[in-house]
């Protein structure tokens, strides 16, 4: 079936913009395909019924005004890791480490290793049913970088991917691939605004067994733009941690796509985002239990002022089969003033009669009761504000296991909540 | 069925109890001569419906613009449904018992064939009668509109209600009687132009339930409308308006069965309900259509557009629903909340077995200040069923200081069936407070573990756990409907455990 008129002239437009790319050509052909197929997401499509997509789908990117991060200490940096870092998109070597570590097998997307033959965009496929997500497999087919992880053993520090942002228009597209043998293990950190336009596909297989812990805080630049999806397969009794902090960004849509394909696997993912003003942020999340005995938990907490903008969309497929499932999803806003909203789509869809599945969402005000006890107390109101705010994110930064990389995020938030005080 | 696992904790009696289900009560059907419109739909069917009825030109330009714009429009299929194409030219769209040609002035002139039917289906068309199975207190009373396929049979209680300044009758009858008012209220909550189905149901509608309560009037007794399909290969397109005025009161009734038939059956409604000042309107429906054997052969696809507008201060309106039959069934009562202060509820039990599928659930549209809603939603699965909850909350941004709470919870009944939740909720201000929460899971095992330790056998341990499952809802129905609904729900289940 051919795609309509405007969509094929949206695509053709995007298209032409885009340089074709070298490595692993096959894989790139076939993503390509896959674009062509849905075509590139419109404000009319249910999948972006919250959040418009045109300025992630247009062919140049619009102006980021580049924020100056010595204002705010680097986030990470009392923390022992292999640093990549990437400017606008570009590798720099002379701000990376060099990529041999202990545990673990690096190479960059420009040279492939020939594992990724087997790797590179295998999930992003997978993904693109039941819904398509074409600003993924455009990712797969025009990726200019990225990093490709082999992981055999236990990593032996965390690997850090180190995002700056340059240039007021750069455009930046980088595709990682993460494979952890059974057993494996490894933290990957990801920090930065990256790019004044940043889309970013990260695909993880995680092998019976292993466990993958990722936590990553996404730059402050109030202009930038992200679209970033997630895509891991779970092998039987893995573990797949992923939390995302957040702060600023005019439009950030990101997904996770989560598939279970062992049993008894584990997947949290969880996010604390904070807006003020021009701020959209969506959280777009399908995890499918396609095993039996899995555990999935889905934490997401906005905190909203001056009119920003929250999406959550989850959704929990249970299919038939996958007896045993526990499932959980939570999606809290808290909204600062009358301008913010939030935006939610908590969905079940569920096949299977033995399972404990639930959601909640909730949206409101800072409780008031709560603000007077802690003014009562003498505590300043200011003072108190931030404290019940940081209460109310607690939930989903509890989601990180590493308690130094913890209190990084939550200095990062603290610093965010002395900022936005008014 | 026979391939169905048996459990640990079931046995093979219950199996066998399931296999030999399919006892819908309401499955026989009334041998009567009728007159039928020719089959299809085109502007003459159109004009031929409102010449039946004796329209005034106005409506007829109403119909024939919802027609022509009908035309233009695709059918929707986002619900999680899954049926063969409907053929719209292959169905009648009017049919009527030949008797009712010349329309009988009172019930004794009703065709005796027609009482019979009403009174098999436990529906009294005499006054002093209560719905069927439930005790006389001496006290209560219900009115009664009786549709049947496209006609209004008749409506007790009349004179009684006009004394208090209530008109209860068919909206034909209406549209003839108090044209004023229908023009003024039809279509002004669902217009013509809003969906795919109540713009066929505005051209086509044939018959349905017209209610006027005058300001400061508490209506003396339940009104109620019983919906019966009989003919076969026709569709049923009632219209229903309910116009509660300023500091009134009416609680309404809605029951519908259809034959059993081996081809699917079309039933597209529009029910709206206008509500004005400190007005209050409660709306419960028994949604028992016919809802096809196990292999999913036959039944009816219900597609209905139900819509309360809470137009001014502190209006409030509560919408019940038990969704035990029908094949299809595509249905979300909606309040529209303008006055500020108003209320709207939503309490719904959903009920899908063997091949039924059903998506339904409530829109919450907040508009004026301090509004407040409730969503209490039970779906049930068993069989091979798809039972979904759709439903939107949404708080605009003037809506401050309003409410919502919204409470899903599913139950699985065997490893075959589905249960989906997809809400939207949709918060455009800070005062207000949105909570929403939703469950699935399986019949408690210790809970009929506990039942069955105390003697009952698995039927009635099932019956009883579901029953408590639903009691939130069952609680919020009128008297006359809660026992039939509970009922119901025992028979719609009944030994589906596995």
């Amino acid at each position: 079936m051919g795609l309509i008129a405007p969509k094929a002239e949206a695509l053709a437009a995007r298209l032409g913009a885009l340089t074709a790319q070298a490595s692993l050509p096959e894989a790139r052909a076939r993503a390509l395909d896959r674009v062509g197929a849905s075509g590139l997401p419109h404000r009319r499509d249910e999948y972006w019924r919250y959040t418009d997509p045109a300025s992630l789908v247009a062919p140049q990117a619009p102006k980021a005004a580049v924020f100056d991060p010595r204002d705010e200490a680097p986030l990470f940096d009392a923390i022992d890791r292999l640093k990549i870092t990437f400017v606008d998109g570009v590798f720099a070597p002379d701000l990376s480490d060099d990529l041999t570590l202990a545990g673990v097998e690096i190479s960059r997307l420009a040279a492939p290793a020939p594992w990724a033959e087997g790797a590179y965009g295998v999930l992003e496929a997978l993904g693109q049913s039941p819904v398509a997500r074409p600003l993924a497999a455009l990712n797969t087919a025009f990726a200019t970088d990225g990093v490709l992880i082999r992981v055999t053993g236990r990593a032996a520090k965390p690997v850090s991917l180190i995002y700056i942002h340059k240039s007021e228009t750069s455009d930046a597209m980088l595709h990682h691939c993460v494979s952890l043998d059974p057993g494996a293990e490894l933290t990957l950190l990801e920090n930065g605004p990256a790019a004044a336009r940043f889309n970013k596909v990260l695909e993880v297989e995680v092998a019976d067994g292993a466990r993958f812990h990722h936590i990553r805080a996404q730059g402050r630049d109030h202009e930038r733009r992200a679209v970033t999806h997630i895509f891991a397969r779970l092998g039987a009794k893995s573990l797949f941690k992923s939390f995302t902090l957040s702060a600023n960004g005019i439009l950030t849509r990101n997904e996770a796509v989560i598939t279970f394909a062992g049993d008894e696997a584990r997947a949290h993912v969880a996010g604390a985002a904070m807006g003020d003003g021009a701020f959209h942020h969506d959280d777009t999340v399908f995890i499918t239990h396609g095993a039996v005995a899995c555990e999935s938990r889905q934490v997401f907490k906005k905190v909203l002022k001056h009119g920003a903008v929250g999406v959550f969309q989850g959704k929990i497929l249970v299919k038939p089969g996958a007896q045993k499932t526990d499932g959980y999803q939570i999606s809290q806003s808290l909204l600062l003033d009358e301008d913010s909203q939030f935006l939610a789509k908590p969905e079940l869809e569920i096949y299977a009669d033995d399972v404990k599945c639930s959601h909640g969402s909730t949206s409101g005000a800072i409780d008031e009761t709560a603000l007077y006890y802690l003014r009562s107390r003498g505590v300043p109101k200011r003072r108190a504000q931030s404290l019940l705010v940081l209460a109310f994110l607690a939930d989903s930064i509890a989601e990180i296991e590493d308690e130094a990389i913890a209190e990084d995020i939550r200095a990062r938030l603290e610093s965010w909540l002395e900022r936005h005080e008014d | 069925m026979a391939d169905l696992e048996v459990r640990e904790g079931v046995d093979r009696e219950t199996i066998e109890t399931v296999a030999g289900m399919g006892a819908y009560k309401y499955g026989w059907s009334t041998e009567i001569e009728m007159d039928y419109a020719p089959k299809g739909l085109n502007e003459d069917i159109v004009r031929l419906i409102s010449s039946k009825n004796q329209e005034p030109e106005w409506l007829l330009e109403w119909r024939l613009a919802a027609y022509r714009r009908w035309v233009s429009l695709e059918e929707p299929h986002w619900a999680m449904l899954d049926y063969p194409a409907i053929d719209y030219q292959d169905q009648y769209y009017y049919a009527t018992p030949k008797s009712m040609a010349v329309k009988p002035k009172s019930l004794d002139e009703v065709d005796p064939k027609l009482l019979a039917t009403y009174k098999k289906l436990g529906i009294p068309l005499k006054e002093q009668a209560l719905l069927a199975g439930v005790e006389d207190t001496g006290e209560r009373k219900v009115a009664v509109d009786a549709v049947f396929d496209s006609v209004s049979v008749g409506t007790t209680f009349k004179a009684e209600l006009a004394k208090a300044g209530v008109i209860f009758c068919s909206i034909s009858e209406a549209v003839r009687e108090h044209p004023e008012l229908v023009r003024k209220y039809l279509g002004s909550v669902v217009p013509p132009s809003d969906n795919f189905f109540a713009t066929l149901n505005s051209a086509v509608f044939s018959d349905g339930s017209f209610v006027y309560i005058p300001p400061g009037t508490r209506c003396p007794m339940e009104l109620s409308t019983y919906f019966r399909i009989n003919a076969e290969n026709t569709g049923q397109f009632e219209r229903t308006l309910i116009v509660c005025d300023k500091g009134a009161y009416v609680s309404y009734l809605e029951g519908c069965t259809a034959p059993k038939r081996d081809t699917h059956q079309l039933h597209a409604a529009v029910v709206e309900i206008v509500i004005l000042e400190d007005a209050e309107v409660k709306y419960s429906t028994v949604q028992n259509w016919y809802p096809g054997d196990e292999n999913g052969k036959g039944g009816i696809y219900n597609f209905v557009t139900k819509r309360a507008d809470c137009r001014e201060a502190r209006a409030k309106v509560m919408w019940t629903q038990v969704e035990t039959g029908s094949a299809i069934t595509w249905k979300y009562p909606s309040c529209i909340l303008r006055g500020d202060d108003s209320q709207g509820e939503f309490y719904s039990i959903a009920i899908a077995n063997n091949a039924q599928q059903a998506d339904t659930g409530t829109k919450m549209v907040h508009l004026g200040k301090r509004t407040k809603s409730r969503i209490v939603s039970k779906g049930i699965s068993a069989g091979r069923a798809q039972n979904t909850y759709r439903g939107l909350v949404s708080m605009h941004p003037k809506a401050s200081d309003s409410r919502n709470y919204t409470q899903c919870d599913s139950l699985l009944i065997g490893d075959k069936c589905g249960a989906h939740t997809v809400p939207y909720i949709e918060v455009k201000n800070a005062s207000s407070r949105v909570e929403h929460e939703a469950t699935t899971s399986k019949v408690d095992e210790d809970q009929l573990f506990y039942c069955r330790s105390r003697g009952m056998d698995e039927e009635e341990a099932v019956a009883l756990v579901v029953n408590g499952f639903c009691r939130e809802v069952l609680q919020a129905l009128p008297m006359e409907f809660a026992m039939e609904a509970q009922n119901l729900v025992a028979i719609s289940l009944e030994g589906s455990v596995g």
